[in-house]
Order: C-alpha cells, then structure tokens, then sequence
C-alpha cells in the first residue's frame, strides 16, 4: 500500500515536471501544428497574434498545475486559467471564430500535450494515468471556454431587451394639444428615463398642453414606480403641460393606497377616454353626438 | 458687470436669459427682480429660459426663489421654454419648483398669466382666493 501511495506520487509529479520542461516545445508543436492545419482561420487573426495568445495560454495552464490542482479542474489555481480562457474566448467570438473553432483550439493543445506525454513516458499504465488526469483538466478548460462563450450572448439578449424597452415607449397626439403615452411593462428607473425624453420631446415638438399617461398596461405599481410616475409628471410640469395618469385599475387603486402612495398632486382616471374627455375640458373642445362630423373639423 | 435686462410691459416683468446664466447673474436678477417688481407693481412676471442648456441645482432653487418672493409680493411668475433636458436635470436634482408655474412658450405663458391675473380680480372678495393661487 505504502509503496503504492509513492509510487502514485512520483508519477503525477512526474508529468507535472515533463510538462514544465517541456513549457517552449508544446508551444512550438501545438502553434505549428496549427498553422499547418488546413482549417487555419488566418482572415480572423494574424499568425502572430495566434502565437502569443497560445503562448499566455500554454504557461498560464502549466503554471497552475501542481499536484492537487491537476486531480481538480474547478481547483481555485485555475483561476488564472479561467481569466486568460475569457479573455480569448470572448476575443475570439469577436472576432468571427465560432464556438466550435474556439473549441477545436482547445482540443488541439490537449492533443499536443498527450503526444509529448507519450513520447516521454515509457510505462503503459502511468501514461494512461496521466492521460487521464490530463484530458479532465483540459476538458474542463474547454468547457469553461464554451461558459463564457454562452455568457457573451446572454448579454447581447440582455442588452436587445433592454432595446425593446426603448423601443416600446411612443408617444402619440391624439389630437391637437394632447399627447398620449400609453406604458407597457414595468417601469424601472432606466425606463422611465427614456419616458420621459420622449415625452418631453413630444412635448416641445407638438406644443402640447396635456400629456396622458396610460398605465393600464403596467402590470404593477409600487412606491417605486409611482414615484417614477410622479417624477414624469413634474418634469412635464416644467415644461408647462398638465399630466393626467389613466388606466388605474382597480388592483392598482388597492395597492397604491394600501402602500400609503399619494397621488393627489396628479389628476388619475380610470381609463383613457375619461382621461381624454379631462383633455377636452381643459382645453374648452367638446364632442357632441350629433354634431359629430361638423364640430370635430 | 453684465446684468440680465428686465423688460416692463404693462402689468408684467419680462425677462430673458440669453446670455450663459452663471452663479454671480443670477443673485444680481434675483436683486433687481425683487427690486423691479417694488418699484413698478408689476402683478406678472415672466422668464424666458428657451437658451438656457445647462442648470445646477443653484440656478433651480434661484429660480424658485424668484418665484416665492414675487408670490409674498402678489405677483405671479411663469418660467418658459424649459428645454426637455433641463427639465429632466431639475426633477432629478429633486427640485420640481413647485412655487412656479411653467408654460411651454412665451405665447402660453403670457396666457396663462393674464388668466391667472383675470381669476384673482374675479376671486379677489373671497378673503382667502389669493392663497389658492
């Protein structure tokens, strides 16, 4: 058993060292079998690039392994690893490669080490152990490259959605003098921010007297979004056009005073045609039923 | 020293801040504002900002000053032609000047303060119909 513990020891410190020493020939073997791979990307990135992003890579993984790191991928001596692997990866997905090619490139490394492994450790049974180990540590650093890979698009989905946000926020003249806004979905400070440009904007550009903002498509109004609200409206303020808030549902007239919010500095109406019909008021316009056709020219 | 000019037209004080509106001009409006009001009896007053891009939290509560001391000296005061981007600046620095009242032109702020000015003469037996305004 004793002998079977050191004997262990002495093989994976063994690889361990065979890799240190032989830290500029993979560099070499791996960079060169690459640049004679026939799939070699050199419209995405220069030879020279590909080299010293090789080479960060190659010391920064043999740097790291030692003799508890190698039994554990996830081990915290990768960490440096796992940086230079974001780096690249991301770099490289910039750059046009796809997953698969940033995948392929880790692969190789893997191949190269385990051809110098083999070609320096004689006994079967220790070269596979090594192997192994190799091949987990490696796998590893695939995956994590994917990771981040998957990491960057999320954040691209992030950022469309916040895009659809922006987007979803118009402002439109329901008639001569007053604006409607009718907002969907929650309204967070980014949001709001973009509200009430637009609105602001609107405002100058159609000289409008009142501005509704409809709210029935938000799903719910606590302290925070009313007072995103009240903020809208006094900016509005400013800008000289009264603001009446429509569309407060009933759920809406509970929570708001059942969280004590206090919206009597606004004019709020239940929908938007009593909110318009406010408008009309205010501006001395009237519609009629008969005279409909008439006093609406 | 430059000062802002304040135009007399009538019942009401007209003043536009065409130049860049810094610290020291605007304590000097605010003096002979106040001034200017005493001295003509003027009932409105009216500030054109349609020039002005950029306010500090400085140029808000002057201009809310303005407004306040025109009030305890029964006239009224209208800002106009607030850009969108002041405006924005002014709600987020918390200040919503709430003495003063807004219109979006120099057309609709003169309306809307010879309304204002037509609704005290009409209110002005009820004892406390000023203090609505």
């Amino acid at each position: 058993m004793k002998t079977n513990g050191i004997k262990a020891d002495a093989i994976s410190s063994d690889a361990i060292v065979i890799l240190e020493k032989h830290k500029k020939n993979i560099l070499e073997k791996w960079v060169s079998t690459m640049l004679e791979d026939p799939n070699l990307r050199d419209d995405l990135m220069s030879n020279a690039d590909l080299k010293s992003q090789s080479e960060e890579l190659v010391y920064a993984i043999i740097d790291s392994l030692d003799e508890r790191s190698i039994e554990d991928s996830k081990s915290s001596a990768f960490d440096k690893v796992n940086d230079v692997l974001a780096g690249l990866s991301i770099s490289r997905a910039k750059r046009g490669y796809s997953p698969r090619e940033t995948g392929t490139y880790i692969f190789s490394l893997k191949e190269t080490i385990l051809q110098v492994l083999h070609d320096e450790i004689k006994d079967p049974s220790s070269l596979y152990q090594q192997n192994r180990k190799i091949t987990r540590v490696m796998d590893g650093f695939t995956l994590a490259s994917f990771e981040t890979f998957i990491k960057g698009r999320e954040e691209v989905i992030l950022r469309q959605i916040g895009e659809i946000a922006d987007i979803s926020t118009p402002v439109i003249q329901v008639w001569e003098g007053i604006l409607a806004l009718p907002i969907i979905g929650t309204l967070d400070s980014s949001r709001t921010q973009v509200v009430m440009e637009n609105l602001l904007n609107g405002i100058v550009e159609t000289e409008s007297a009142i501005a509704i903002l409809d709210i029935s498509g938000v799903p719910t109004v606590d302290s925070l979004v009313a007072q995103h609200l009240i903020k809208t409206v006094s900016a509005a303020r400013l800008m000289g056009a009264e603001c009446v808030i429509s569309g407060i549902r009933p759920e809406i007239a509970q929570t708001v005073v059942h969280l004590g919010i206090d919206l009597n500095s606004v004019v709020t109406k239940s929908t938007l045609a009593g909110a318009l019909k406010y408008a009309f008021n205010i501006l001395k316009l009237e519609v009629g039923n008969k005279k409909l056709p008439t006093s609406l020219n | 020293m430059d000062k802002i000019p304040i135009l007399h037209m009538g019942e009401f004080l007209l003043v536009t801040i065409q130049v860049d509106f810094y610290d020291r001009l605007a304590e000097n409006l605010e003096t002979d504002l106040v001034t200017t009001v005493m001295k003509t009896g003027a009932r409105g007053v009216l500030i054109d900002i349609s020039t002005v891009s950029i306010v500090d939290s400085f140029m808000g509560r002057i201009l809310g000053n303005i407004g306040m001391m025109a009030k305890v000296m029964d006239a009224e005061t209208v800002v106009v032609g607030m850009q969108p981007a002041v405006a924005i600046t002014l709600i987020e620095l918390g200040m919503s000047l709430a003495g003063l009242h807004c219109a979006l032109n120099v057309d609709r702020g003169m309306e809307l303060l010879r309304s204002k000015l037509s609704n005290q003469q009409e209110s002005s037996h009820v004892p406390d119909g000023r203090s609505k305004l």
